[in-house]
């Protein structure tokens, strides 16, 4: 008998059917991927069998028996944990005090006790956790940890994780299918919602598989392939982006990068004499494991930090450090890691859209209306972005808001584009759309410097792969004869040590 | 070594209503609530403080209906600002002029236009201890001023040794977390806001039963909004919330002093003192405040 069995689950919002009669089920002991892209109704689905939302119809049977699950209240006492992609956690609070919260077991909180119990709990999934840590304060991975933990001490049968993946880098995401096989042994049911295919593969036993708010598949994960997968979930025929090299490169390095240096206020040494260039035509992917340099180099070249020393040259111009608004003159585009910070949300579409170009869209300070208008609709239709001009562009899907990203710095025709995490929690199809955009933009003649920790991305996207560690570039390989054991080798800052192979996972 | 007891006996004196408004705001502001009703909240549980001992005749009774005005005010603030999510600053200054407004209007009503306060018969005394030591004037204190100092370590206590201030503290720093842990957000801000305006309450009543024994309609001149700044200045700590109020009051007492002593500085500038030093203290200490994640946020389940 499955621990948990949904049946013909409806849910209407307005007149969006987000789950048309789902039928979901989740045996004990298993982990059980929900796959689909983004919209596809996998959250809804999850959050109606967390008591967030009410289903219009159907029901829902624990161990057979039917329940109502009218709030997460409900759910924790029937067993069932959540871990959000946006975590439930107070920042403030310590670790222990986060896995307590509405469960302290009486009036008075017993601090020894609570820390103990707290801990004898990570150890058995072979967590390392500080009970004392204050939340806030702990990386992405180790506060997802403390979500599992939350689970658990709530007795949790069943963990529904959304996303679990999306916010982590590729050795916390081993240890986080590490933790979720331990749960597994423990006799726990562990529900993943996914758009990676890698991930399904990886860690699941079953897979079921949502489009449009239907279930359009159901199978144990060993009888399917990555391609049947995505067939099932984006229902058509997807294109691999294949490399185009018939274009030319140019001869000058539209960015060149000359040994940065820069320490953060600690003096901890975060760039070491980087140096890198860029030609015209040329996609360079940047692959590494986060925090070696990454983000403080995307910070420098889009005018948010002053390094210590060293420049950077675009088309032989130097660049000024610190200036954002020099961007746009030297013709440099951003596509920032955390498009919601590259967008302002309680504006308009069309808003967004004029941001980093407002002069053009101003006359003595005042807004010229019907230009961003035109200048949103012509965006909107170039790049197909669903939305209308004076939509709140928070109300965006997560593909749409970087669609707008896309259309307002490519629209420029920049020389140099500096994307970071171009696609990280997009899901198929918004990602194969990146990477055409920006292979668009190759052609075209630009010089791309690919940042990204997904090294599938680098790989399929590159001409030119560099390796950073410890805040320099430790390799650089041609897209022909790149070799994944030889990226991550340097990509840990090992001589080819066993670990290497852990890059190609 | 006399006038050091004094100062200090007066320091309480002068600290009592503000540190029950300080504390009350507190526990409201650790819920995720900023109630700028404060100010009229005071004056209006002093007023009818005052009004219901006068005429139950009975101060017990007048604590009871000034306790329950503080109350009720808060409520309303709740209502405003959690039920209906309305704006904090708006519902709290509105809350104020209101409260202001409705003090003086019912006071014309009752007292006319009379050119002396009007004053109880009997209000509370002084408990008066170690009469005839040194330390008597420092000890000749209402009772309610060691009531309020008592709330310090009960609070402190409450917010940080218990579930309940744990649940309290989590709704004012991530309402999206304790509402996923199985907390009522709604019901735990409007508990903190009964809390808090019972001490308003009480704060209020101090000023018109027990320090005058009577009713001005500047009893209260500005002793809410440096409560809210004391909050800030304590961190939303009870204890260093304690340490602002005295230093205040500490201040305050001493200027009063140096008036009374005919210091030759302009009488202006002294009596400014108490309130530079809590702009200076603010700007210095709320460089680092850590301000409850979610103040003045209001809680939507997101749909």
């Amino acid at each position: 008998m499955p621990v948990i069995e949904l049946r013909g689950i409806t849910k209407r919002f307005g007149s969006l059917v987000a789950n048309d009669h789902v039928d979901f089920d989740v045996e004990t002991g298993e982990i059980h991927a929900l796959l689909g892209e983004n919209g596809a109704g996998k959250s809804t689905l999850m959050k109606i069998l967390y008591g967030l939302y009410q289903p219009d119809g159907g029901e829902i049977l624990i161990n057979g028996s039917p329940v109502h699950l009218k709030s997460p209240a409900d759910a924790i006492a029937n067993g069932i944990g959540f871990v959000s992609q946006h975590f439930s956690l107070v920042p403030t609070f310590t670790v222990s005090e986060n896995v307590l919260l509405g469960h302290e077991g009486g009036f008075l909180i017993d601090k020894a006790a609570m820390k103990q119990r707290v801990t004898a709990m990570a150890d058995s999934l072979g967590m390392n956790l500080d009970p004392d840590a204050v939340v806030g304060k702990l990386a992405v991975g180790q506060q997802q940890r403390v979500e599992i933990l939350k689970a658990l001490y709530r007795k949790c049968r069943v963990l529904i994780m959304d996303e679990p993946t999306a916010v982590l880098t590729p050795q916390d995401t081993e240890k986080l299918f590490e933790t979720l096989r331990h749960l597994q042994a423990q006799g726990m049911s562990v529900i993943i919602i996914t758009h990676k295919l890698n991930e399904v593969l990886a860690v699941s036993q079953r897979v079921t598989v949502l489009r449009l708010g239907k279930v359009v598949g159901r199978t144990a994960t060993a009888d399917t392939t990555q391609t049947g997968l995505a067939e099932m979930m984006v229902g058509r025929k997807t294109v691999t982006v294949v490399r185009n090299s018939e274009h030319k490169v140019g001869d000058l390095a539209k960015l060149d990068v000359r040994d940065l240096h820069m320490t953060d206020k600690r003096g901890g040494l975060l760039l070491r004499g980087l140096s890198l260039s860029a030609r015209g035509g040329e996609i360079v992917g940047i692959a590494g494991v986060a925090g070696n340099g990454q983000s403080e180099l995307v910070s420098v070249l889009t005018g948010m930090a002053v390094p210590q020393s060293g420049s950077v040259l675009v088309n032989v111009q130097p660049m000024p450090f610190g200036q954002p608004k020099a961007l746009a003159k030297l013709k440099i585009a951003r596509i920032p890691e955390d498009r919601l910070r590259g967008i302002i949300g309680d504006l308009s579409v069309a808003d967004n859209l004029m941001l980093e170009q407002s002069d053009q869209f101003t006359s003595f300070g005042h807004l010229k209306n019907r230009q961003i208008r035109e200048n949103a609709e012509k965006l909107i239709r170039d790049f197909q972005i669903k939305a209308s001009p004076n939509d709140p562009a928070r109300t965006l899907s997560g593909g749409n808001i970087q669609k707008i990203i896309l259309a307002r710095s490519l629209a420029q025709d920049p020389e140099v584009i500096i994307a970071s995490q171009p696609t990280r929690g997009l899901d198929v199809g918004a990602t194969e759309y990146v990477h055409q955009k920006l292979i668009e933009q190759k052609q075209r003649g630009a010089a791309v410097l690919l940042i990204s920790e997904d090294l599938d991305e680098i790989l399929v996207l590159s001409d030119r792969i560099l390796v950073i560690y410890e805040g320099r570039i430790a390799g650089e390989f041609a897209a022909e004869n790149a070799d994944i054991q030889a990226i991550g080798a340097l990509m840990t800052g090992a001589n080819l040590s066993p670990e290497a192979g852990l890059a190609g996972a | 070594m006399e006038s050091l007891i004094l100062l200090i006996g007066a320091t309480l004196r002068i600290a009592t209503p503000i540190l029950f408004g300080a504390l009350g705001e507190t526990v409201i502001e650790r819920a995720g609530i900023l109630n700028l009703g404060i100010e009229g909240t005071l004056l209006l549980s002093s007023f009818i403080g005052f009004v219901t001992a006068q005429a139950a005749d009975s101060l017990w009774i007048g604590l009871a209906a000034a306790i329950l005005t503080g109350i009720i005010l808060n409520l309303l603030m709740g209502f405003l600002v959690v039920t209906l999510g309305l704006n904090q600053h708006v519902c709290g200054l509105g809350i104020t002029l209101f409260a202001t407004g409705f003090a003086l209007f019912a006071f014309r009503l009752i007292y006319g236009g009379v050119s002396t306060p009007p004053a109880l018969d009997e209000s509370f005394q002084p408990l008066n201890a170690f009469t005839g030591t040194a330390f008597a004037p420092l000890f000749s204190q209402h009772w309610l001023t060691y009531v309020s100092l008592l709330f310090v370590p009960l609070l402190s206590w409450l917010l940080f040794r218990t579930s309940f201030g744990l649940r309290l503290r989590s709704v004012g720093e991530a309402p999206d977390a304790a509402d996923t842990a199985g907390i009522n957000v709604y019901r735990m801000r409007y508990t903190a806001l009964i809390i808090g305006g019972a001490l308003m309450g009480l704060g209020g009543a101090f000023l018109s039963l027990a320090q005058l024994g009577a009713f001005t309609h500047g009893i209260i001149n500005g002793r809410g909004w440096v409560a809210i700044a004391i909050v800030i200045f304590g961190n939303w700590k009870p204890w260093r919330v304690l340490a602002g109020a005295l230093l205040f009051s500490g201040v305050q007492a001493l200027q009063l002093r140096l008036q009374a002593e005919g210091v030759p500085l302009p009488y202006e500038l002294l009596l400014a003192l108490p309130y530079l030093l809590t702009i200076v203290a603010i700007a210095i200490v709320g460089r680092n405040a850590s301000y409850p994640a979610a103040l003045l946020k209001p809680y939507r389940r997101e749909g």
